[in-house]
């Protein structure tokens, strides 16, 4: 493979720190500490970390209602993560968007998602923008906007609409479907007459590729090819990532749809321990990544410290934030 | 003074933000090489080029998207939605992206972005091209609603728009583009949240809403002759909503009359009886009415339309039996 091992290191850290975020958040929601609903992302990290990974940190993403993953790729903070889930006034959103709509535009993070395909269009604009300016990106050639999204979202207008512009206008963008076999509780069969969903980029005359999403590296090689074609202008292209998600579709879901033989095919595959195996192959010490688990285990400590020690929002900050101009109150 | 037209008003208010501000650009269906369906962003292709002015797809929701994603990188984007019945086809990106994208953030998103569009009936344009949705929006927090009736206001309004922090639905009454009006030649703003009286009066105050205004001040002057003094209120922004100089024409008149071309039923006008009932029910003589269209979709054929339609005629009946009572 050949793989830089330093950077293979930071992506093994990303994944086991999504992993370890969820689990912990998972626990802390059994605790009472986080009040809303989580759409886990377990099983699917070598998406969001080998897509972020060929991105530069003025590029731009937009994420989904299952979106720790993806801001945790692009360097969101945990710590405020945690505290939004929490509902507190150091999260992210000061406990106005919980998991759903979590947001650092100083990282590029244009927001997570409660729509499946909301956020496509929105990524479409932001390429639009670096078009219409010429933004040059750190990297060279152009910026670009990465939208993720699951299979389920192929089906909403939104994303052909997205990407018929994209397509139309050749725009730097790069579309990221996280394929993980069911929309909610429907098996894909199910949602859309076709199995390959890359196959629709043709419609949008862009490439459409399909990568083994829970192959880190496989993901980080397609998404570095998409990231060229958008920076040296010649437009979009449609990644689809193989991948499963291992708890439901949120946490609680009694996932009737499928077997637990099922489950335990796609655990087999899981691209948390076979990315460790790349790393022991490649000459790293064990040792080497014990430290970096406990390193987030460390941090995963001061995120639920923060989130615990966090005073709540105020009811009245509820007001606050609807509008950058309120014209003296009369918007209300 | 010289006079313009509403839809030239427009246009000069497009190409004076333009020219000022290299983030504003502007994107809908047929605005460039058509210069719009009504012809209001006619010029503007052959004069900013097609980096500022994009022709897009059929894609109301794709690009209201769009310009939502362009504004949080920080553009200015000026949508053109034809009609504001097609604003259903953009309902998630309006409704959950675009007026909630600050909020949920925390404070953090600045979407400014105007969302042009046209409302009202154009004669026999039926169900799909005819209807007056401001109050669609009145109930999503996030946006606000700017409806101007003149082509001062226009400009004014539209100028203050775009140069805003905030997302806004700009509608465009399509009875009002040939309509003239004064325009001075020096610059033009009009803030949100500021009503305008458009006629002092006594007995009755008339609120009068987009297209409505117009027809609310020929019936004013018909009144007048009978001897009925009307005092006529344009909000000129919904939300914004200049409450004070509303509750201030009740308190003086006591009997309000509102006039609006939406459907009746949760209208604009279910707002504003809702707001003159909390702040003013003790200064009224005569219970509030409201002059709109009747619940049930536009027809096709004129006789069925004027039927259906909010008219002078049916001010000037309503304003008799208020003052009457």
């Amino acid at each position: 493979m050949g793989f830089d091992v330093e950077l293979g290191l930071e992506w093994y850290r990303q994944m086991v720190l999504i992993r370890q975020f969820e689990l912990r958040a998972i626990e802390e929601r059994k605790k009472g500490l986080i009040p809303g609903f989580i759409h886990p992302y377990i099983g699917q990290e070598a998406c969001a970390v080998g897509a972020c990974a060929a991105l530069a940190p003025d590029d731009v993403i937009t994420s989904t209602h299952r979106g720790h993953g993806h801001l945790i790729a692009k360097g969101g903070d945990v710590r405020r993560m945690m505290a939004e889930l929490a509902g507190r006034q150091t999260g992210y959103c000061g406990g106005k968007g919980g998991s759903l709509h979590m947001t650092d535009f100083e990282l590029g993070i244009l927001g997570a998602n409660g729509i499946v395909a909301g956020g496509i269009p929105m990524a479409v604009g932001a390429a639009l923008a670096f078009q219409l300016r010429g933004d040059r990106s750190s990297q060279g050639g152009l910026r670009v906007a990465l939208a993720f999204f699951g299979d389920g979202a192929t089906n909403q207008g939104a994303f052909h609409e997205a990407l018929n512009l994209a397509g139309l206008w050749r725009l730097p963008v790069v579309f990221f479907c996280e394929n993980n076999l069911y929309g909610e509780g429907t098996p894909q069969h199910k949602q859309a007459p076709i199995t390959r969903l890359s196959q629709r980029a043709a419609s949008y005359a862009m490439p459409g590729v399909t990568v083994d999403g829970n192959d880190v590296e496989a993901v980080y090689q397609a998404t570095c090819q998409a990231v060229q074609r958008a920076r040296a202008g010649d437009g979009p292209t449609f990644i689809e990532g193989l991948t499963y998600r291992y708890r439901g579709h949120y946490e609680g879901d009694p996932q009737v749809y499928r077997s637990r033989d099922e489950v335990a095919q796609w655990e087999a595959r899981d691209p948390i321990p076979r990315w460790r195996q790349a790393l022991l192959a490649q000459g790293v010490l064990p040792a080497t990544l014990d430290d970096v688990e406990r390193h987030v285990a460390a941090l995963l400590e001061e995120a639920v410290a923060l989130a615990r020690s966090s005073p709540p929002p105020r009811p009245e900050d509820a007001l606050e934030g609807v509008y950058g101009d309120t014209h003296d109150g009369r918007v209300f | 003074m010289p006079w313009a037209t509403y839809s030239a008003a427009i246009r000069q208010a497009l190409e004076e933000e333009m020219r000022r501000d290299p983030s504003v650009f502007v994107l809908g269906e047929d605005v460039g090489v058509m210069g719009g369906v009504f012809g209001v962003t006619e010029g503007l292709l052959a004069h900013f080029g097609a980096q500022r002015v994009l022709d897009t797809p059929i894609s109301e929701n794709g690009i209201v998207g769009a310009a939502l994603g362009a504004a949080m990188v920080g553009m200015r984007p000026v949508v053109e939605i034809m009609f504001g019945d097609f604003l259903g086809c953009a309902g998630d990106q309006i409704i959950n992206q675009v007026a909630k994208a600050r909020y949920m953030s925390g404070g953090k998103a600045r979407v400014s972005m105007v969302i042009r569009v046209t409302t009202g009936a154009p004669g026999a344009a039926a169900a799909q091209h005819s209807q007056s949705p401001e109050a669609w929006f009145l109930n999503v927090p996030g946006l606000k609603i700017a409806a101007p009736a003149t082509p001062y206001d226009a400009k004014g309004l539209l100028k203050t728009a775009i140069r805003g922090e905030d997302p806004v639905i700009f509608f465009e009454h399509k009875r009002l583009y040939a309509t003239k009006g004064e325009l001075p030649d020096e610059e033009v703003t009009v803030p949100f949240g500021v009503a305008r009286v458009a006629r002092s009066g006594d007995d009755l105050t008339i609120v009068a809403i987009s297209g409505m205004l117009p027809l609310a001040l020929e019936a004013a002057e018909v009144l007048s002759t009978e001897g009925i003094s009307c005092e006529v209120i344009d909000p000129r922004t919904l939300v914004p909503l200049d409450n004070s100089s509303i509750i201030r024409s009740v308190r003086k008149t006591g009997r309000v009359l509102i006039a609006y071309e939406g459907h009746q039923r949760g209208g604009v006008g279910a707002e504003l009886a809702a707001l003159i009932a909390e702040e003013a029910l003790e200064y009224l003589d005569a219970p509030v009415k409201r002059v709109a269209a009747r619940n049930v979709p536009i027809p096709y054929a004129p006789e069925m339309e004027r039927f259906v339609l909010p008219s002078t005629q049916d001010i000037i009946t309503a304003a008799r039996a208020l003052v009457l009572s």
